[in-house]
């Protein structure tokens, strides 16, 4: 049965509560299976052989020594991923990136991988393995990239959207363009204007569990992947493209997670210990070191940002534009694109234009980041209007309240918009506490506003009644952040079972059709929509049983509070029958009961937050600590609202650290510095203040229960917010992120002499 | 690799000194682990000193104190005879790593690990600290500034070891200071460091001074002139003013990806100053 999605605003009796999450216990007694804690019997371990130049051709690879070396299984380069992906460009950069052809384009580009009966004997095999390689002239800033002296990293890449299409291939692989109106005109009508460019540097998703599988293919083309993913189908369809499989014969189980933020959507080494599995004939275990997760998994773009906005003295903005530049690392991609789209995604304006630049440099393959490419654009936008809002005389949040986006608006990017929250937002900052809380000796205040469009996609539900009339729900979505607590809520709620007799489980790939991964915030929003249609599906099964329990028709009964009853005195005079109690008679009434759903999840409703934050700075170090952060945010409905305020400030937090300090250090040489979490330093606990958090409710009119997705607005305004506070303490505008001490001392002198 | 865990100082050296490989010693172990798991180091042997007697005391006497080389920092914090007079030496061995790490780390590996930016060092030169060492030639004590050679190198020989490190008795009205800048609150590495250590007149005059930087040069340095500033003086704005120049004036350091020349010569200054007062007032000073 298709669900009718539309919200119907119906009364809740457990969504809403905060139950503990059913693999809580598991985690924190260290129970829980991760993706590095699985074995299989007979394991090979396996280590990559990977570029220490940014830029070179690989002249030979002579495995030859390696091979004789006792105890070594087996050893796979290129040659043995032959390219099977038929002029998909997307696919073959992908297995381009999991091992290097002819060229490596970063360093730590992988171009060798071993198995071995043992991690030492590996290690002694990449020891021997020669690379010839012949040097190539490198480029790892986004700005440089672009300059015509810049070496050109592929020769087949001609910029796309450009009329007409250049002859020359460069490294800007795609420019696009977003808005409307007329932005001269609305800039000549301007009392006001700000201009600045803004740059931010590459961080990393910073998740504390590195990639890990074991692979386990058999010689009859079966085979077997325990990995941790925040998408097992996804990793499961792609590595079985990349092997030539049939996808059916792959099976992909998914561990524990810890931590994704974006950075394992995306296949790395899988496909290496597949291929290595095969080629042995033993199961293969391959987990990175930290050192690998820094320098070739999937970190978000450095960007360079200019913008430019006009306003009113009155406060009404009449014209924004943007141009962003962002880099995909090595290879082509659209990250600019998402930066141009959200970046004005939180205003109502007449004249607005934003361009995006796509530029490849010698860096790893850029992977999403939460709200991918939306924190930057929000900190070049945000920091502009708070500018403004300076020029003008007028208060920033004032400024923002007259001109944000509203029911009905036309964004910037195209949509027009439903029931949105940014301007309830940006109310409840205003009325906050925080804002009217008294500032210290060296102290500064921020805010800044935030969008994501949050995702639905493909996904299916398997509910079954087990014969004591307790419940398990089979979901394909990788829980990253709680959604097993929310869904087992949804299915406890519509069953009317209780919380504690519903077991929520990550079904394997070969147990469920296929799932989209765990990506733009669609967990909760789209699984709890097809967790709420097999469920309904389900109590149809359950009265139907009833119905034939009390040989009356089936659309005599009705379910209500966990039980069927007769629908009313015509039908028949039963007393209720509980679940317990139909499924202790299925045996006799048809057999196992279940209900499923199958779904695209349409209508995924857009988030605003809004943050406020206050730093004290230390004036002669440069030195700053976050004192107060609030995060203000519409959630549409929080089913598990603990773990809704957990994404609240899992996002403020990682956003503290990028505005802060983390950043990738890349030498002359093209080699990156600081590939560990010494020195790519994200926020330690002591670093954090308790942050704050405010839960709005705008339904999303698209869910049953109203749910917008919540987990990556959060990291959208934090870059803005802080830079806001940092430049209102030290009384200079900041324009790059990090704003780490050297930086802000800098700026500090500067604004002295 | 082979692993020994001795029972005397005699044969511990005797291991040391006849391995032809690479041989490390090992007491908390918090950098020579960390190193073998990374796979950046793969020694032929490793000889484990926490069984040799004497090892894990601190011992105070009319000379001093007397702390041996595998102390972890939870045990230096812990001693409240040492940190009344050390707090400046016990401060910066116990900001070394995490609290798990304290329970492990020692102040002879910090210091045999070669770091300009340890943690533990400083504060142990400004107190004119001496190790002692144990070879196949015998026994010799030297001040712990010249362990340090360059960046990861130490002026130990083959076979020998660091059995104590020993704390000089302190004057009336004396008292010491360790800061360090980290963009964080813990578990970083500093990027600038400073220690002082001061003793007054009973009117609250400087008598005697010596102040060391960290991360500034190749090596930990001791900066006279620094020294000069502070002595004679009552730690007035134009002393400590004279201070800072002077640390950022001896000042070597480099760019890397923990900090700018720019910041470490001006952060050095400032640290200085301020743990110059830190120390100030703790020997009583006002």
């Amino acid at each position: 049965m298709p669900l009718d999605t539309n919200f119907t605003n119906q009364k809740f009796k457990q969504v809403g509560t905060r139950p503990l999450r059913p693999d809580g216990v598991d985690k924190v007694t260290g129970r829980a299976k991760y993706g590095a804690d699985y074995n299989a019997p007979g394991q090979l371990i396996a280590l990559v052989l990977r570029s220490p130049h940014a830029h070179a051709k690989i002249k030979k690879i002579d495995t030859s020594k390696a091979e004789k070396l006792a105890g070594v299984k087996a050893i796979i380069t290129s040659a043995d991923l032959p390219d099977l992906t038929a002029g998909d460009r997307g696919m073959r950069d992908i297995l381009e990136n999991c091992m290097a052809r002819k060229k490596v384009l970063y360093d730590g580009h992988a171009v060798a991988a071993v198995a071995a009966i043992d991690q030492t004997t590996a290690r002694k095999a990449l020891k021997l393995i020669q690379v010839d390689y012949e040097m190539l002239p490198h480029v790892t800033d986004v700005d440089e990239a672009l300059k015509p002296s810049a070496p050109v990293i592929h020769n087949d890449i001609f910029t796309e959207g450009v009329e007409p299409t250049p002859t020359k291939p460069s490294n800007n692989n795609k420019r696009a363009s977003f808005g409307h109106g007329d932005i001269v005109q609305g800039f000549k009508d301007a009392d006001v204007i700000v201009e600045h460019t803004y740059k931010t540097e590459q961080t990393h998703q910073g998740y504390i569990e590195p990639h890990a599988c074991v692979a386990n293919v058999s010689p009859d083309g079966q085979g077997e992947l325990w990995v941790c993913t925040q998408g097992h189908f996804v990793y499961r369809n792609q590595c079985a493209a990349l092997l030539g499989m049939d996808i059916s014969k792959l099976r992909v189980t998914a561990s524990e997670i810890g931590g994704g933020f974006g950075g394992k959507t995306h296949i790395w080494t899988e496909p290496l210990a597949l291929a290595l599995s095969r080629k042995a004939n033993r199961p293969v275990k391959l987990t990175m070191t930290r050192d690998e997760v820094f320098r070739c998994s999937g970190p978000t773009s450095s960007t360079s940002i200019d913008m430019k906005i006009g306003a009113k003295k009155d406060g009404t903005i009449t014209a924004a534009h943007g141009v962003l530049r962002y880099h995909g690392g090595a290879f082509p991609a659209t990250w600019a694109e998402f930066g141009a789209m959200t970046a004005f995604a939180c205003y109502d304006l007449k004249n607005v234009k934003s361009e995006s630049i796509e530029v490849i440099v010698n860096r790893p393959k850029t992977a999403a980041y939460r709200a991918p490419s939306a924190p930057m654009a929000a900190f070049a936008v945000e920091s502009a209007i708070d500018e403004l809002a300076k020029k003008i005389g007028m208060d920033a949040v004032e400024l923002r309240i007259k001109n944000a986006a509203k029911q009905g608006t036309q964004s910037s990017y195209g949509p027009v918009y439903g029931p949105i929250g940014i301007g309830a937002t940006l109310e409840a900052a205003k009325n906050h506490a925080h804002m009217k809380a008294p500032l210290g000796k060296n102290q500064g205040r921020g805010m800044a506003c935030g969008f994501w469009f949050n995702f639905g996609g493909q996904t299916c539900c398997d509910i079954n009644v087990t014969p004591d009339g307790t419940v398990t729900v089979a979901v394909g979505t990788i829980d990253v952040g709680g959604s097993r607590a929310s869904i087992g809520l949804m299915a406890a709620e519509e069953l009317g079972l209780a919380y504690e007799n519903v077991r929520v489980v990550i079904a394997d790939t070969s147990s469920l059709g296929h799932n989209d991964m765990t990506d733009g915030s669609r967990g909760t929003f789209s699984t709890g929509m097809a967790t709420i249609a097999a469920a309904r599906n389900c109590i149809k099964v359950l009265c139907a049983r009833a119905a034939k329990m009390w040989d009356i028709p089936e659309d005599a009964v009705v379910w209500e509070d966990g039980h069927a009853k007769p629908a009313g005195t015509n039908a028949g005079n039963f007393p209720p029958l509980s679940i317990k109690e139909i499924a202790a008679a299925a045996g006799n009434t048809g057999g196992p009961i279940a209900g499923h759903n199958e779904l695209v999840a349409d209508g995924a409703g857009v988030s605003f937050a809004t943050h406020i934050c206050d730093i004290e700075v230390d004036p002669e170090t440069g030195r700053s600590t976050v004192k107060r952060y609030t995060v203000i945010q519409d959630a549409g409905k929080a089913i598990h609202p603990s773990y809704v305020e957990g994404q609240y400030q899992g996002g403020a937090a990682q956003g503290i650290g990028w505005a802060l300090n983390e950043e990738y250090i890349y030498g002359k040489d093209g080699r990156l510095q600081n590939a560990g979490f010494l020195d790519y330093r994200i926020p330690v606990c002591s670093d954090l203040p308790f942050i704050d958090t405010m839960i709005l409710e705008i339904p999303n009119p698209n869910h049953p229960y109203g749910v917008r997705g919540v987990g990556e607005t959060s990291i959208v305004p934090p870059l803005a917010a802080i830079a806001n506070a940092m430049s209102n303490a030290v009384g200079v505008r900041m324009t790059h992120i990090p704003m780490s001490p050297p930086r802000v001392l800098k700026a500090i002198s500067n604004r002295k002499h | 690799m082979r692993y020994e865990a001795p029972e005397t100082l005699k044969s511990a050296v005797t291991l040391l000194a006849k391995e032809k490989g690479l041989a490390f010693v090992l007491a908390g172990g918090t950098d020579l682990l960390v190193k073998m798991k990374g796979g950046f180091l793969e020694p032929d042997l490793v000889v484990d000193i926490k069984r040799i007697k004497g090892v894990f005391d601190i011992a105070k006497s009319a000379t001093g104190f007397r702390i041996g080389a595998a102390v972890p920092g939870v045990q230096l914090g812990e001693n409240a005879a040492l940190v009344k007079a050390w707090p400046g030496v016990v401060e910066g061995a116990n900001l070394i790593g995490s609290k798990q790490v304290q329970g492990r780390c020692t102040m002879v590996g910090n210091l045999c690990n070669g770091s300009p930016a340890a943690d533990g060092v400083p504060a142990l030169i400004a107190a004119n600290a001496k190790v002692v060492i144990s070879g196949p030639k015998g026994k010799r004590t030297i001040p712990v500034e010249q362990v340090p050679v360059s960046p990861g190198r130490i002026s130990l020989k083959k076979g020998e070891i660091i059995e104590a490190i020993l704390l000089p008795k302190r004057p009336a009205n004396s008292s010491d200071a360790y800061l360090r800048f980290i963009p964080r609150t813990e578990m970083d590495i500093a990027v600038v460091s400073a220690a002082v250590n001061l003793t007054l007149d009973g009117k609250g005059t400087v008598k005697d001074a010596r102040v060391v930087l960290g991360a500034v040069a190749p090596t930990i340095i001791v900066v006279p002139a620094a020294a000069k500033a502070l002595i004679g003086s009552k730690l007035d704005a134009a002393a400590l003013e004279k201070l800072a120049a002077a640390c950022a004036a001896a000042c070597k350091p480099i760019d890397d990806k923990r900090g700018t020349i720019e910041f470490r010569t001006k952060v050095a200054g400032v640290l200085a100053r301020r743990a110059a007062e830190i120390a100030y007032k703790r020997a009583g000073g006002k």
